[in-house]
Order: structure tokens, then sequence, then C-alpha cells
């Protein structure tokens, strides 16, 4: 699978940005390091996913996964992650996406509809989407969360794994997500927000649930964020 | 086919209810003839019952096809340009503040008592129902999955054609049941107004010669024909969409 070699940092400068009457954002600055994963952390309605968004509008061609799979339910797992493809116009790359619904795991149920899928099963053929549009830089906007922790678990490995090497934010309330998934770990809360980043353990991420320090963190983390 | 049962029972019940309100009442046979006198009428001028509703049948699927078509069509331009919105729409919905019953006279004057006025009839009182619904299905289109062609590079085009059409065809197929169902009123208003032939030209000339039985005969005729005609397009619709969960369980 040749992926793209992501070159470029994104950066979001002094972003201001209104929402509701106050500043959601007052002067934010952001970098996201290019090839890393980066985990945007934080309580819901604090702006995680317009911060997103911002970086959509910077840089460039993205692929995004969202918390829903959004899979059609008129098209089968084949048909649905060749969806970029048809939507484009091009010639979708069938073969491509055969072989990586075998590789994760959906070599049977190539020809399913969604509703004939497990929410893991759906959600995996949305990842494949978002690999079929192999793309250097991929925004996930809390794809995990819908997913009950053993096959989140098991969905994060995946992630990781298929995503190495490109530049990817993934935004998330889960404290244990962005510590095993993170290279750069960042907690956003306020209102303006500011971001503040969080040390991680050594290891590299996927990191194992059992490494010490992670269920530490996990605990100071929430504290913080529930305080 | 338990629901075929069902419909034999009712219409056993309703049968008989009539056939006891008959012969209670002693009412006369010009007003309100028997079943049995109906099914008399109904055996006696079978092919002549037959010939004029295969004159109303050719109508309303005529109707159908063509309104049907032209519903679509409509809603296709109002979801994806702008300004037909603006200026269309508000004339499609005045449109339907005028009475197509008060219009049968008109078309008849122009297309003539053939085909052609019921066709017409038919096809104004379907293309609404269609239109309105696809409309509404294509403008309701989940926004996440705007948000993810627009991510994936699509054009407005692309995006109706693969996101909003497939995902609009369930509403689409609401305004077809509708239209469907009232698709008999357009063709046989047109008959009464003026026509050669047909179901509700029957009716009118029975009614002039008090062949009460005759009447309700061709109304009998009509009903089966919209049932009939309403289970098919159902049945269509359904096989055209099969992805739609089926939450209300029929068998409950």
């Amino acid at each position: 699978m040749g992926v793209m070699a992501a070159v470029r940092d994104i950066l979001v400068e002094e972003a201001t940005l209104a929402h509701g009457g106050s500043l959601l954002f007052d002067r934010l600055n952001f970098r996201l390091e290019a090839g890393l994963w980066t985990c945007l952390l934080g309580p819901s309605g604090v702006g995680k996913s317009s911060l997103l968004r911002l970086v959509a509008d910077r840089g460039g061609p993205v692929a995004y996964m969202d918390q829903r799979d959004l899979l059609l339910p008129w098209a089968d797992a084949l048909g649905n992650a060749t969806l970029g493809a048809r939507l484009r116009g091009e010639r979708p790359d069938t073969e491509r996406a055969r072989s990586l619904l075998v590789r994760v795991g959906l070599g049977d149920a190539l020809t399913a509809r969604p509703a004939a899928l497990s929410g893991g099963m759906r959600q995996r053929v949305a990842l494949v989407r978002t690999l079929m549009e192999d793309r250097p830089t991929v925004l996930m906007d809390e794809p995990f969360s819908g997913l009950d922790a053993i096959t989140r678990h098991r969905a994060q490995n995946l992630a990781r794994e298929l995503l190495a090497g490109r530049t990817v934010l993934l935004v998330t309330h889960d404290p244990l997500e962005a510590l095993r998934l993170g290279d750069r770990v960042f907690v956003m809360t306020g209102r303006p927000a500011r971001l503040e980043a969080v040390d991680l353990p050594a290891a590299p991420p996927p990191r194992d649930v059992r490494e010490t320090g992670i269920m530490a963190a996990q605990g100071v983390l929430l504290a913080r964020l529930a305080a | 086919m338990r629901a075929v049962g069902r419909l034999i029972v009712t219409a056993l019940v309703v049968g008989l209810a009539w056939q006891g309100l008959v012969m209670l009442t002693g009412v006369e046979p010009f007003i309100l003839p028997g079943p049995l006198a109906v099914f008399e009428a109904l055996a006696g001028s079978f092919g002549l019952l037959l010939a004029h509703a295969g004159t109303t049948l050719a109508e309303i699927l005529l109707g159908l096809a063509l309104g049907a078509l032209l519903g679509a069509v409509s809603a296709l331009v109002l979801a994806h340009f702008r300004p037909a919105r603006r200026w269309l729409l508000p004339v499609l919905v005045a449109s339907q503040a005028v009475p197509v019953f008060a219009l049968a006279p008109v078309l008849v004057l122009w297309l003539g008592f053939g085909m052609a006025s019921k066709v017409a009839m038919a096809v104004l009182i379907i293309f609404f129902p269609v239109t309105a619904a696809f409309y509404d299905g294509l403008v309701r289109t989940d926004t996440g999955w705007l948000d993810l062609a627009r991510f994936m590079g699509a054009s407005p085009w692309r995006t109706l054609l693969h996101l909003r059409v497939p995902a609009a065809l369930p509403a689409c197929a609401s305004g077809l049941r509708v239209a469907t169902a009232v698709a008999p009123i357009g063709a046989v208003v047109g008959e009464w107004v003026g026509a050669s032939a047909g179901l509700g030209y029957l009716m009118l000339h029975a009614n002039a010669r008090m062949q009460v039985d005759l009447m309700f005969a061709a109304l009998l005729v009509l009903a089966a024909m919209a049932l009939a005609l309403y289970f098919t397009v159902d049945r269509l619709l359904r096989l055209a969409a099969p992805w739609q969960p089926e939450s209300r369980n029929t068998n409950r």
C-alpha cells in the first residue's frame, strides 16, 4: 500500500471564532505535526470539532471519518468503500478496496449491506472508505465512540496500524483513547478555549493499557476534564 | 396472504350488512340495489364493464407514468437549482389551490373528449404529491453524508446522483403511493365532465337511465382496479428500495 508521505505541518494561527455570542476561540494557535497522530481531548461543546474544521480548511486534501459510520444503506461494503471515487467520477479501485476489506477482517462481508453488519464491522468499512481516499491528512471526529469497549480497542489498533505515516487529527472525549493512540495529546478547555499539551508515556502508540502510567494518566486527565 | 384473507372476510361482512340493510328497509332497487343485484349486473354486463375499465385503466396508468416523471423531474430541478426553487416553488403551491375539478371542463374543451384530457387530469393530480415528497427527501439529505461528499471532493451534480437521489427514494416512494391512491380521481372526474368511454362515463350513463345496479357494478370494478393498482405499486416500490428498514412489522 503506497502511503503518501505527509511533509508539511498544518498550522492554525491566531484563529478567532465566535459562537452564540461568546468567543469559542480567541487567537488560538495550533500545529498539527506531519506524520504524527495528534489527539484533541476535551469536554463536549468546547470547540474540538470546530478546530477540526479549521484544520480541514487549511490542510489541503484531507480524508474525514465521523463518529457515525455514514455508510450508505443502499450500497454494499465494497460500494461504500469505493464511494469517494464514484463521487469524483473516477473509476473505483475495486481491487484495492477488496484487499483492504479483507485486511480489516471483512472478507466475507464484501457484498453485505450495512444493515447486515454489526457496529464494529460498519466502522471498519468506514475506516476502509477513509483509507481509500489515500490522503496525507486524516481527520477523525470521535470515530470509535459508538463502539463497545472491546470492539473499540480492536478498531483503535487497526486504525493506528493502517494509518501509519499519515498526519492524523483525532478528536475524542475519551482520555484513554487519546493516551493509547496519540503521539501528541492536547487537552482543550474553557471558553475561549485553550490548548494544553499532555505528557505521555514513553512507549510508542498504540500503547498497551497495561503499560505503567497509562491508567494513572487517565485518572489525572479524567479528574482534570471533570473539574 | 393473511391480508388477502382479511380482505375477503371484510368484503363478506360488508356485503352481508348491505344485503341485510336492503332487505330490512325495503329500499327501492333504483335507490340502493342489493349486492346480489349488483353482482348480477356485473356478470351480465361483464364485457361492457371490462371494455370501459380498460379505457379508465389506460388513462390512470398513462397519467401515473407521466405524472410521476413530471413530478420527479420538477423535484430534481427544484432541489438542484436555487433560482428554480425561488421562482417555481410558490407557483407550484399556488397551482394546487385551484381545484382540479374546476379545471376539468377547460381541459375537456382544450383536449377533447378522448383520453388526452383524462390523462392530463390525472397528471395534474399525480405530479404534486410526487414533487412534494421527492423534493422534501432531496433537501433533507443527512448533513453528515454531505460533509463526507465535500471532503471527498464531489461535485454537486454527482452528490445529487450518488447520495441525494438514492437517499430520497423512500420519500419519493411515499409520494408515489399517495399519487397512486388519488390517480383514479383524475381519470374518473375527467370522464364525468365529458367522455366517450371509461367507467366514469358508463356510471354517468347508467345513472341517467336508472340502471343503478350497473352503476354500482362499475363502482365495484373501479374500486377493485384502484386497490389492485395500489398494491402493485406498493410492492414494486418495496422492491425498488429494499434497504428500507421495515419498522412497521406487518405481521404483528
